[in-house]
């Protein structure tokens, strides 16, 4: 029960109902957005993305915390680059000693 | 952005790999002793092999695959009853795409709709809504099913059936929930389990914080993990390390979806519309207490249960597997897909024996679909 | 002696009833009136008596194919089921190296549809025909009773002349061989899934359909060792593969991140759980040409409007044979292996 996409509010189609407009790589599709209204007024959520499963947004995607995912997974790439840097060096002094 | 292709990123996968293959050697596990993490969620499993990520990791590292696949551990009572209601004339039975060819005990949703039944797939509930209000006179019926993910959706339906005033719409409630199979695992002195990655879009709904009985009661880590192949590789990063450092604890690897705490407005449409059943039915794993909600009595006009006298509890009539299907064994990780001896014989995509083999997630369909075996690159 | 003219017959209805199919004066008038007038066969007989001289040249033979066509929504973005029958059985000739020439055309049409639906689909199919340089020549037209059909059913069959030279062969495909693919997969599979509109996804992806048979032309003369095509229709670019390398016995290695895909269609299978290696085409092919080849081969296809994406996605191999594998954009592999049944949307 787990197939679910990002995707960006670009309307709201229907505010009693809740309902928006949200565009997934070009597709868009009518979905219900009751479970990420706050207080502030709806037209807020337009340009932002949220996790879309069975034709709800679920929940918002914080940009904040995706970028220190992202920087994480980044630092442990940059991390893997040393050490196979040092490796190949290491296995090039062998052959020269 | 658009928050999936970053999270595919292959050079940053080498980095994370680098780091998986260190801890893994540094924990001294090897293909004879291996390392066992169960990923809780069959998206996972479906992700893992869709990715090839199993044999990106190193053979000390064992992926168990869990029972987190509502349609794996769906007994074929519910299908007989799903197939019932349908045969009714009146009837439009909607459901989504993965239940058509779950095998009853005598026929699946797809044969029933070979055999005149009105059934169609729908992509969400609202599309059931919307055939209910386009078709005043048929009963539209909505197959509930799947984890906490999806049981807002289908609770948020009904609020909206009711403030509608349908009264030709019902919902044919299976909705199971994630804790307590998880307990029952936890409890089997046979299962060798030393972390979880956990279920990211269950959890963006409950939040982390139930899980943590597998931390405090039974010491094992688990992570919360996204489903693109960074995030499944991150977090078996965090629980090898867990492991390593000899911590358990709840952590949130999703946490660019997954709020700690849930979300409230999902959580209380549950709390309004559902309960608990003492117990329910699971298939593989026997019944399992306070792992299945109903409707309330309050939503009862929009309960298939009420309106046409069936379902877990009315006159069930309890299924024994099929002869030699051995789904049980494979969910809860005791054997491997192809140790099943029905496995690409008796039991296959074309004719499956068990829902393992029909489901797009059953870690049978992806060993069979996807190759558990040893693939070499031409490179 | 004069002949004095005869009048064109014109169909008075504007729905198609069991009269239309009763073989009296109403069938005759919706035949000439929508079909025979828009083909324009040779000739007013039963059959068709044709020439053509590339059938007389020493070593040529004829191919011959037959297909029928179903689909739902008739009429969708990019074409139609007419559209879809011309250049189906068209391709169909092409792939096996044909130079196609004459098509039938047969209707089953359901009670209750509408004439000018016909009449649309009739002109497409011309439109179609006289792009691929091919004429529909014979044909035939049943109607069945309201609830008996779903529409229009269409059946074509094409007859075609393989010049002496040329013998495209699954099993000549061996190990180092090159894919090559002539533009993206999906869209017709996506363009039809939208258009049902079960799903409610707002998209106007078009299909893909096309004729193949000058693209194919274009890469026998610069690849003539060309191994074998196929046209990647039913079960997708999957399908496609699995029966080249069981056929040939070899293995087949294909690049995830060499696929060409348009961004709708992708945006269409993540939402909907497809995986678009399974999506029909119903104007992309598959050709399998020696390495030192390849080039040349990639080249032609790109000066063709039909190939302008055109793209190598992987090669034959030794390993794994029978077996096709896709290295992920992850570099992890995984095996492609035959659709079972139809694919499904699936929120899981």
């Amino acid at each position: 029960m787990c197939l679910g996409i990002p995707g960006k509010i670009v309307e709201i189609s229907d505010a009693t109902r809740k309902l928006a407009m949200v565009d997934i790589s070009g597709v868009k599709r009518e979905v219900n957005i009751a479970c990420i209204v706050g207080d502030e007024p709806l037209e807020n959520l337009i340009g932002t993305w949220s996790l879309i499963h069975v034709g709800f947004a679920m929940s918002r995607i914080d940009e904040k915390e995706a970028a220190l995912t992202l920087d994480v997974l980044r630092q442990l790439g940059e991390a893997q680059e040393e050490i196979e840097a040092m490796r190949a060096s290491a296995a090039m002094l062998e052959k020269t000693s | 952005m658009n928050y999936a292709d970053e999270f595919r990123d292959p050079v940053k996968a080498k980095g994370v790999l680098g780091a998986i293959a260190r801890v893994v050697d540094e924990l001294g596990a090897t293909k004879e002793k291996p390392i066992h993490i169960m990923e809780i969620c069959g998206g996972h499993t479906h992700a893992i092999f869709r990715y090839g990520l199993d044999k990106l990791t190193p053979p000390g590292l064992e992926f168990i695959h869990g029972p987190g696949c509502p349609v794996c551990v769906l007994p074929m009572s519910r299908v007989d009853e799903c197939v019932e209601i349908a045969e009714n004339p009146n009837v439009i039975f909607t459901t989504f795409g993965d239940a058509m060819r779950v095998p009853g005990t005598k026929k699946s949703l797809m044969q029933a709709k070979a055999d005149g039944a009105d059934i169609r797939m729908v992509y969400s509930p609202l599309d059931a809504l919307e055939l209910a209000r386009r078709n005043p006179d048929r009963e539209v019926v909505f197959f509930g099913l799947g984890f906490e993910t999806t049981t807002p959706s289908t609770a948020l339906s009904i609020l909206q059936a009711d403030a509608d005033a349908l009264t030709n719409f019902t919902i044919f409630c299976n909705h199971i929930t994630v804790p307590p199979p998880i307990k029952a695992l936890l409890d089997d002195p046979h299962m060798v389990l030393d972390g979880f990655v956990g279920p990211g879009h269950v959890s963006m709904v409950i939040g982390i914080k139930p899980y943590e009985f597998i931390a405090r009661d039974y010491g094992k880590p688990i992570v919360v993990a996204g489903f693109e192949p960074l995030d499944l590789l991150q977090s078996v990063l965090m629980v090898l390390e867990q492991i390593r450092d000899v911590r358990a604890e709840v952590e949130n690897q999703y946490s660019r979806i997954v709020p700690d705490d849930g979300n409230p407005v999902s959580i209380a449409a549950c709390e309004e519309v559902y309960e608990p059943r003492p117990t329910f039915e699971w298939r593989g794993l026997g019944e399992i207490d306070a792992s299945g909600l109903r409707i309330r009595d309050r939503y009862k006009a929009f309960d298939a249960e009420v309106k046409f006298d069936i379902g877990y509890g009315r006159n069930t009539v309890f299924t024994a597997e099929q002869e030699g299907c051995a789904c049980g064994d494979v969910m809860t990780g005791r054997i491997k897909p192809h140790a099943c001896p029905q496995f690409g014989k008796g039991c296959t995509p074309e004719m499956p024996l068990g829902a393992l083999m029909v489901s797009s997630e059953g870690a049978c369909a992806a060993y069979y679909q996807y190759g558990g075996l040893e693939l070499e690159s031409v490179e | 002696m004069n002949q004095v003219a005869r009048q064109p017959r014109r169909v008075v209805a504007d729905k198609i009833t069991l009269a239309h199919g009763g073989g009296g004066k109403a069938m005759r008038d919706l035949i000439e009136d929508v079909f025979t007038s828009v083909f324009c066969p040779p000739g007013m007989e039963d059959q068709a008596r044709l020439m053509d001289a590339a059938i007389t040249v020493p070593g040529a033979r004829l191919a011959f194919t037959t297909d029928s066509f179903v689909v739902s929504p008739m009429e969708f973005p990019g074409g139609d089921i007419g559209k879809i029958a011309v250049c189906g059985t068209v391709n169909d000739l092409a792939v096996g190296g044909a130079m196609p020439l004459w098509l039938s055309a047969a209707f089953i049409i359901e009670e209750g549809v509408d004439i000018a639906t016909l009449r649309r689909i009739a002109a497409s199919m011309q439109k179609a025909a006289k792009e691929a340089g091919v004429s529909i020549v014979t044909g035939d037209t049943k109607v069945v009773g309201k609830g008996s059909g779903d529409g229009v059913f269409i059946t074509t069959s094409g007859v075609g002349v393989i010049a002496p030279d040329r013998n495209l062969l699954a099993q000549t495909v061996q190990p180092g061989d090159v894919a090559i693919v002539n533009g993206v997969l999906g869209d017709h599979g996506a363009a039809i899934l939208a258009a049902r509109g079960d799903m409610a996804l707002d998209t106007e992806i078009p299909s893909d359909c096309q004729p193949l048979n000058q693209l194919m032309e274009a890469v026998l003369a610069a690849a003539p060792d060309t191994r074998v095509a196929r046209d990647a229709t039913r079960g997708g670019l999957a399908s496609a593969l699995n029966e080249i390398a069981d056929a040939a016995g070899v293995g087949i290695e294909i690049g995830e991140e060499l696929l060409p895909l348009r961004i709708e269609v992708k945006g269409v299978c993540e939402i909907l759980g497809l995986d678009p290696l399974y999506l029909a085409n119903e104007g992309t092919l598959v050709v399998f040409v020696p390495e030192d080849q390849a080039n040349a081969a990639l080249a032609a296809m790109q000066t063709c409007e039909a190939g302008r994406d055109a793209v190598i996605i992987g090669k034959a191999t030794k390993q794994h044979p029978r077996t096709v594998v896709m290295k992920t954009v992850f570099g992890g592999l995984r095996i492609v292996d035959m659709l079972v049944g139809e694919q499904l949307p699936r929120i899981c």
